[in-house]
């Protein structure tokens, strides 16, 4: 009898020890907090599409769309921490949502794994293609003498475009009329057509009609120029260094999700990072993929809680 | 002329090739099967299919693709027009005068010129896209939220033709709509208005709950408490195809109605919605007795199925020559597009314009192929109507519960559904018709949207919507409609048209 409860402990013991050495034997659900095709979703997809290569397992990617993002990774949050629940979350989902959302049922710093950055989009100021501004500089000078005229155009509150003009204007140290739309598709009609005088979004929204000249890009706000975009100066070029921001997307897992299991997905990201074809896919996007030292959990979460405490203040004082 | 043929040969070289065939008979099969199984559209199906596309070459996927869309506008008028559910905005008002069709033995008439009124209409307007694509781009140029604002006090004034009751009850019921489509969060402050502090509402209400809910749910509530009602619909199937007088009242209302549909389509921002309502009250007005139409009129199906899959075809144009999506489902595609390395734009045509024309040369195809798909399966869809209520309604509620599930993954949806199904119901037993609503809620988001960014942009004046020239002309043929659709009952006292 006694031998047999042994037994059976160290088959117990054992099995534990084998799941989490076995891990994944089932599918893995990514929940990705934006409606599918859309940039983040893009991202999420070429990722985890070498991820599971590396895993041996799929994993599916789950669109739940809703409040800025804050729909999913509530719920995503709320998951059972094994593994099989990871999430993309995002600039606004783990950076600005603090600011934006009074109720938010999640901390973005304490609540979560982090596991890795995936990738950002660098973020272009762009303008309609007959305003009277040929770069940055006349740009701002234009803003600070009209800013009662001018028209700037968003794609909802809690939208990259959104958060990212508030920061721009605040470094510029305007407040122009903001022009809400219901995403980015209607805000880049009225911009191209001329309703609206400008926006900021990520380039890859933007770089079809900067090139077919339908629209004016100013700078783009990243420390080195971007290859989709060769000739736009950088906002340090430009004459507004301060102004660097990246819409970014990295992978979480609940809180309490086993350290090893953590570590397995931190290496699979890892790998698909360094994969040529998916690193390809995603810069031909206008992607910036992480550098080694920005890689792995322990940076996101320092970087984390750096960008909730850095929007918090800039997206108080624009409401 | 030289180029347009060019263009055209080497699309339908690219479309043609066996590979290609294949893809956009899959596209069209799923999307016949999607727009068949009510709940389930073509915006998760397309969701879910995208990494199977992977893979493939990007001219197949998004021939694929883009077959599952247009499929689902075929697929979607058989539920309307069988079991009174529209699946899809554009295909509430099939659901009038289908299903009353249907009720009368005509199921097999209606699906019958449901599908031929729309292969028509996807015939014209994918000539127009590869003939006139560009310069109708223009066309979209010329809509500011302005213009669309008034566009859309001009739908509210269709809404008002809808109805078949009182005048009264139709405008509370467009005023409801309005209402409930104010549910969530404020677009300009990101407040949260009228959630209840629900979080599944902060999006506000899905249109497919709601259309689900007083649509199917209450349908199948009301038959559940009147069994005779069914042998009506059993017993007398009717013939299976139109005949010769059913072409001759349908082929005008489908010319109309593939150039309402077409023009609609272009704008930006799912003018597309518009077409089949535009189409349905021109064809109450110019009918010689419109009191037919909500009793079976078959004008009533032919014009508005024309005009949805004419806009259908014609939403392709913002995106193809501008990369601009006008609305959920085209964004979807822009996603196929990046994700295959293409990125939408008005560089597509240039770079690309193999995927450009055999996109636009499979759309014909795949428009053939549905018409093909489809009028065998009539007969097939009408043996259905002979299975027994107590095997299908369980199907029905069951599908429609998958269905909306798949739209936000969310559970909560399938109880707001059961919600409306018995607001549906009640609204039913107090004689209010539930179109109006929901073409009042259709219109509401975007027209909230509307008014506030031309106001914005104006800084405060309403003198906006008349000084601007395209947006004046809208809105006086809003008001001339207005009158014109008010003067008979004030001369009367009581309307023909909107009381039965």
């Amino acid at each position: 009898m006694k031998r047999l409860l042994v037994a059976l402990a160290a088959s117990v013991a054992f099995a534990g020890v084998a799941a989490a050495q076995t891990y994944p034997t089932k599918p893995v659900t990514m929940i990705v907090p934006f409606a599918a095709g859309g940039p983040t979703d893009i991202v999420a997809r070429l990722v985890s599409e070498n991820m599971s290569k590396t895993l041996g397992q799929q994993i599916v990617v789950e669109n739940v769309a809703g409040a800025g993002g804050t729909t999913g990774i509530t719920r995503a949050s709320q998951a059972k921490p094994d593994g099989y629940t990871i999430m993309m979350g995002h600039m606004g989902t783990h950076g600005a949502a603090p600011a934006l959302y009074a109720n938010l049922k999640y901390d973005p710093v304490k609540d979560f794994e982090p596991i890795g950055m995936a990738a950002g989009t660098p973020i272009l100021i762009v303008t309609k293609k007959d305003f009277p501004a040929k770069d940055l500089k006349e740009f701002t000078a234009y803003l600070k003498a009209n800013a009662d005229k001018v028209n700037q155009a968003h794609a909802g509150v809690g939208a990259v475009s959104h958060m990212t003009c508030i920061l721009l204007n605040s470094q510029i140290g305007v407040k122009p009329t903001a022009v809400p739309y219901g995403g980015t598709g209607p805000a880049l009609n009225d911009l191209v057509s001329g309703q609206v005088d400008y926006m900021c979004d990520q380039i890859v929204n933007l770089v079809s009609q900067v090139n077919a000249g339908s629209i004016k890009a100013l700078a783009i706000a990243s420390v080195e120029r971007s290859p989709a975009l060769p000739n736009v100066p950088t906002t340090k070029e430009a004459g507004l260094p301060e102004y660097q921001v990246a819409a970014w997307n990295a992978v979480f897992a609940p809180k309490g999700t086993p350290k090893d299991v953590v570590a397995k997905l931190t290496a699979a990201l890892n790998s698909a990072l360094d994969d040529a074809g998916t690193r390809k896919r995603l810069e031909d996007l206008g992607g910036v993929l992480p550098t080694k030292d920005e890689r792995g959990g322990e940076w996101l979460g320092k970087f984390v809680a750096s960008e909730v405490a850095r929007w918090n203040p800039v997206l108080k004082a624009g409401k | 002329m030289e180029a347009f043929l060019g263009n055209l040969s080497l699309g339908f070289g690219t479309a043609l090739t066996l590979n290609n065939i294949f893809f956009c008979f899959i596209g069209c099969m799923v999307g016949t099967l999607v727009g068949v199984l009510p709940g389930v559209g073509p915006i998760a199906t397309i969701a879910m299919l995208l990494p199977i596309t992977f893979g493939l070459d990007p001219t197949g996927a998004l021939i694929m693709l883009a077959g599952i869309y247009y499929g689902a506008q075929y697929g979607g008028s058989t539920t309307a027009i069988l079991v009174n559910l529209p699946g899809e905005a554009t295909s509430v008002v099939t659901v009038l005068d289908g299903h009353q069709m249907a009720k009368q033995g005509r199921a097999g008439v209606a699906l019958g010129i449901a599908a031929i009124g729309s292969f028509f209409a996807g015939t014209v307007a994918t000539l127009l896209i590869a003939a006139l694509g560009q310069p109708l781009t223009k066309l979209a140029q010329l809509f500011g939220p302005a213009e669309y604002f008034s566009l859309m006090i001009m739908g509210l004034v269709f809404a008002v033709v809808l109805a078949r009751g009182s005048i009264l009850k139709a405008i509370c019921m467009i005023l409801a709509g309005l209402l409930l489509s104010t549910v969530g969060t404020d677009l300009e402050t990101g407040q949260e208005r009228l959630t209840l502090g629900l979080q599944d509402l902060s999006d506000g209400i899905d249109f497919a709950v709601l259309a689900m809910g007083i649509f199917g749910f209450a349908e199948i509530v009301r038959n559940l408490e009147n069994p005779e009602t069914r042998d009506v619909v059993q017993r007398a199937v009717g013939r299976l195809l139109p005949g010769k007088e059913d072409f001759k009242q349908s082929y005008k209302p489908i010319l109309r109605g593939t150039f309402l549909g077409a023009i609609l389509g272009i704008l930006p921002g799912n003018g597309a919605v518009l077409g089949p309502f535009a189409a349905y009250t021109l064809e109450k007005k110019l009918a010689k007795d419109p009191s037919r139409f909500g009793r079976g009129a078959i004008e009533g199906v032919a014009g508005p199925e024309a005009a949805n899959n004419a806009g259908a075809q014609t939403a392709f144009i913002p995106l193809l020559t501008l990369g601009i999506p006008p609305n959920a489902v085209m964004a979807l595609m822009v996603g196929a597009m990046t994700i295959h390395g293409i990125i939408p734009g008005p560089q597509v045509m240039t770079k690309n314009p193999d995927l450009f024309w055999g996109m636009i040369a499979s759309m014909w195809i795949g428009n053939l192929m549905l018409l093909v798909i489809n009028l065998p399966l009539i007969g097939l869809w009408i043996r259905l109507l002979k299975v027994p209520y107590r095997m299908m309604f369980p199907a029905i509620m069951i599908f429609c519960c998958i269905g909306i599930y798949s739209v936000n993954n969310s559970t909560s949806d399938v109880l707001f559904t059961a919600f409306f199904g018995l607001v549906g119901y009640t609204l039913l037993k107090f004689g209010f018709e539930p179109a109006p609503m929901l073409l009042g809620f259709v219109l509401g988001k975007l027209m909230e949207e509307k008014l506030r960014q031309a106001l914005i942009l104006s800084r405060g004046s309403f003198a906006t919507f008349v000084e601007r020239p395209v947006s004046g002309v809208l809105l006086a043929i809003a008001v001339i409609m207005l009158v014109i659709a008010l003067l008979p009952s004030v001369r009367k006292g009581r309307d023909e048209v909107f009381v039965e």
